[in-house]
């Protein structure tokens, strides 16, 4: 009944799970966007590995499908020289037989180091790092409408890149908010990194309750909403919101939310524009503006990778 | 068997009472208060002194589980829960597997209760067949079998017309009719209060609209049809805001909270803390404070303990798909002193919402202590520090929000029809 210590920390103040991005201190995303940094040059270099989480072995635990995800997570765990077992569980067959804890608990005994995990509820990685022993970390991959904290922390590092100080930025995040995992790690990483402004575009079917509390300003209008912005960021639109009780049809979203390059021309002109991928162009984005010069979709790609070596590196070392 | 409780502090809300008084009991009965009737030799002697002796706890809201869901608890196991609980009549609503829609299962039921001597077991029969919101049940028959009351516990009922004619048909017999207002379709897939925690931790939402929405139907309902109808589980400000003007306006409805929602609200889900998942949700600390208040001027007539012992397996699950409920009956005293406590209300104000009260409500004989009357008693230490551990819950549902929580009051003895059924080790 009463709100425990911050199950991502160990008695240190060191970060022991990535579970979601509220809660974090300012120093541990700074720390861990700059370790990113360092990790771009290896991303870069002939010989694309180091030594660093050898002898390792980082299971890929996906609840849920994915695959670009999964795939960077991978890359990164395999250039830090770990071991990496992926296995997608098959959520229909899981829930006539083992629970999420008893798969949790079985790969545990087969002396796993770190769990990245997927799953469409909100709250697993929490459940699952409460039932793990001490010396096992869990990093979030992405749980329900909850949290998606390394895709939050590749869009700051993406952001930083480009802009390098959050406290002179305006940035807007368009789109579906109330299902979007991405977008609550983004609010709660732009909030405590110090962007002084944080806006939120979308309908009001699109948008949770009390989303103010999180620190944003709230646009129904997109033209109002991106008016001098320095960073757009576009939310994907899951298909089976377009029809029925959220939206009418993807033609009338695209038409009042879909970001064209007219309405990239109300933002800052030097503005860059973010997407978590996969894109639905012509639905949340214009091809133009996808391909377009102020598009930073794919080095946002690159980056993931050094944002996910930094992490588990990161993790395995505290 | 005679037995005399001596030195304790008399409460009965019902009359008023709260003295020093002696209890006599014979065959069942209570027999005198104060002084020992002539002739009067006593088997036993219970010495309260330093207790509250107050009519056993009336609780509206008790899953025993049985039939169909035994692997989540037993009548047997429940049951202890109840008596270590002080809890002596008890309703249970009729969400079991098969629900209890026809006379042979409540029957049943009352039949195993009664062979266990404890508590009193009120079945609260299902309002449609199977629950499912098509066809009225034999209402007369299982009235016949035992049922008190009528209710759809957390079905959805989402015919508006088949409800006015429960109703109608309920008023032509005088049958109580329970609902829990919640409107199906905004309630739909949710699985907490839409405020602000439900927005952070990303958690599909039950807005507050789904209760008033489905509260304003049936208190409309009510005053056409004239059924007598007592609302489950209110949750919010706003809900339990329209009771107290429709009581105001004179429409003869009552209402009960469970415990849980006296005492916490939706920030105790913490980190996805499936014991907070709760049917109703825990709403903001904004409600909570409404319903503290609706309770302690009445417009909340009762506080139930919502008892919902539920499976680790089916609790240890992400928070979305864990069961929901929690285990209460044996927490329902202590939690209630403690809000009593921290509201400042006399203590015999507050121990009628869970003894006169709920027993007004389910129009039996009990949470009274006269000469005549049934010997159902709780006797408890109001001063005794206790910590709530799972493990040393007699349910066999060791789901609960308080873990760890220190609380004051502890049960010593509870008797039902004047045998002691549970004795403090």
């Amino acid at each position: 009944m009463f709100l425990t210590t911050n199950p991502q920390l160990n008695k240190n103040g060191e970060l022991h799970h990535l579970l979601s991005i509220e809660g974090l201190p300012g120093e541990i995303l700074r720390q861990i966007l700059d370790t990113a940094e360092s990790f771009v040059g290896v991303t870069q270099r002939e010989v694309k590995k180091v030594p660093l989480l050898r002898g390792k072995a980082i299971f890929n635990l996906f609840f849920e499908p994915s695959t670009r995800t999964r795939t960077t997570f991978e890359i990164a765990a395999k250039r830090l020289s770990a071991d990496v077992i992926n296995l997608a569980i098959n959520v229909s067959s899981q829930t006539k037989g083992e629970s999420v804890l008893d798969t949790v608990a079985n790969l545990a005994a087969m002396q796993a180091d770190m769990f990245i995990v997927r799953h469409s509820q909100s709250g697993a990685p929490h459940l699952i790092a409460r039932h793990v022993s001490e010396d096992i970390h869990v990093v979030n991959a992405g749980d329900g409408r909850h949290a998606h904290p390394t895709q939050g922390l590749l869009d700051m590092f993406t952001i930083r890149h480009y802009k390098r100080d959050f406290t002179k930025l305006k940035v807007a995040i368009v789109g579906d908010i109330l299902h979007s995992r991405v977008a609550r790690s983004q609010i709660h990483a732009l909030t405590t990194l110090g962007v002084p402004e944080l806006r939120v575009i979308g309908p009001k079917t699109l948008l949770p309750m009390n989303v103010d509390n999180l620190g944003v300003h709230v646009y129904h209008d997109m033209a109002k909403g991106l008016k001098d912005v320095d960073v757009v960021m576009m939310l994907r639109l899951q298909n089976e919101r377009m029809q029925g009780s959220f939206l009418p049809s993807p033609q009338e979203f695209f038409k009042f939310y879909g970001l064209t390059a007219e309405k990239l021309a109300l933002a800052k002109p030097d503005a860059i524009v973010l997407h978590p991928g996969p894109m639905n162009r012509g639905v949340e984005i214009d091809s133009t503006v996808a391909d377009g010069s102020q598009s930073v979709i794919l080095p946002q790609v690159t980056f993931g990778i050094a944002i996910r070596m930094a992490v588990m590196s990161i993790l395995a070392g505290n | 068997m005679k037995i005399h409780i001596k030195n304790g502090r008399l409460i009965d809300p019902a009359s008023g009472t709260d003295a020093k008084q002696d209890v006599f009991i014979a065959a069942g009965k209570i027999v005198a208060l104060g002084s020992a009737p002539a002739g009067y030799t006593a088997n036993r002697t219970i010495d309260a002194s330093g207790l509250v002796v107050c009519p056993g706890l009336v609780d509206l809201a008790v899953r025993l589980r049985e039939p169909g869901f035994e692997y989540m608890a037993t009548l047997e196991s429940e049951m202890q829960a109840a008596a270590a609980g002080g809890v002596t009549s008890l309703a249970c609503p009729p969400d079991t597997d098969p629900p209890l829609d026809e006379p042979g299962l409540v029957e049943m039921l009352k039949f195993r209760a009664r062979n266990l001597n404890q508590s009193h077991v009120y079945p609260v029969g299902a309002l449609t067949v199977g629950l499912k919101g098509s066809q009225l049940t034999e209402m007369a028959e299982l009235t016949d079998a035992g049922c008190v009351a009528f209710s759809h516990a957390d079905a959805p009922l989402s015919d508006t017309q088949l409800l006015l004619r429960a109703l109608q048909y309920a008023a032509t017999f005088d049958f109580p009719v329970w609902l829990r207002p919640q409107d199906p379709g905004l309630a739909r897939g949710g699985v907490a209060h839409d405020g602000q925690v439900a927005t952070r931790l990303g958690l599909a939402a039950i807005p507050v609209c789904a209760e008033t929405i489905a509260l304003s139907t049936i208190l409309l309902l009510a005053r056409e049809t004239g059924a007598r109808i007592h609302l489950c589980r209110m949750s919010s400000a706003e809900g339990v805001d329209m009771v107290r003007q429709a009581k105001a306006r004179g429409l003869k409805v009552s209402c009960d909270i469970a415990i849980h929602h006296a005492h916490l609200s939706e920030m105790d889900i913490g980190y996805f803390d499936p014991n907070c998942h709760l049917t109703p949700p825990l709403r903001s600390q904004r409600d909570r404070d409404g319903l503290r208040a609706a309770l302690s001027d009445g417009t909340v007539d009762a506080l139930c303990s919502d008892h919902t012992p539920v499976d680790e397996d089916a609790k240890q699950l992400p928070f979305g798909e864990a069961e929901s409920g929690a285990t209460g009956v044996e927490l329902l005293l202590p939690l209630t002193l403690k809000w009593i406590e921290e509201t400042r209300l006399p203590l015999i104000q507050g121990l009628a919402r869970i003894t006169s009260e709920p027993a007004r409500i389910l129009g039996v004989s009990a949470g009274v202590i006269k000469p005549g009357a049934s010997a159902d008693l709780c006797v408890f230490d109001p001063a005794r520090y206790w910590k709530i551990e799972p493990a040393a819950l007699k349910s066999q549902g060791k789901n609960t929000p308080y873990t760890g929580i220190e609380v004051k009051g502890k049960v010593g003895y509870t008797l039902v029809d004047g045998q002691v059924v549970y004795e403090a080790g």
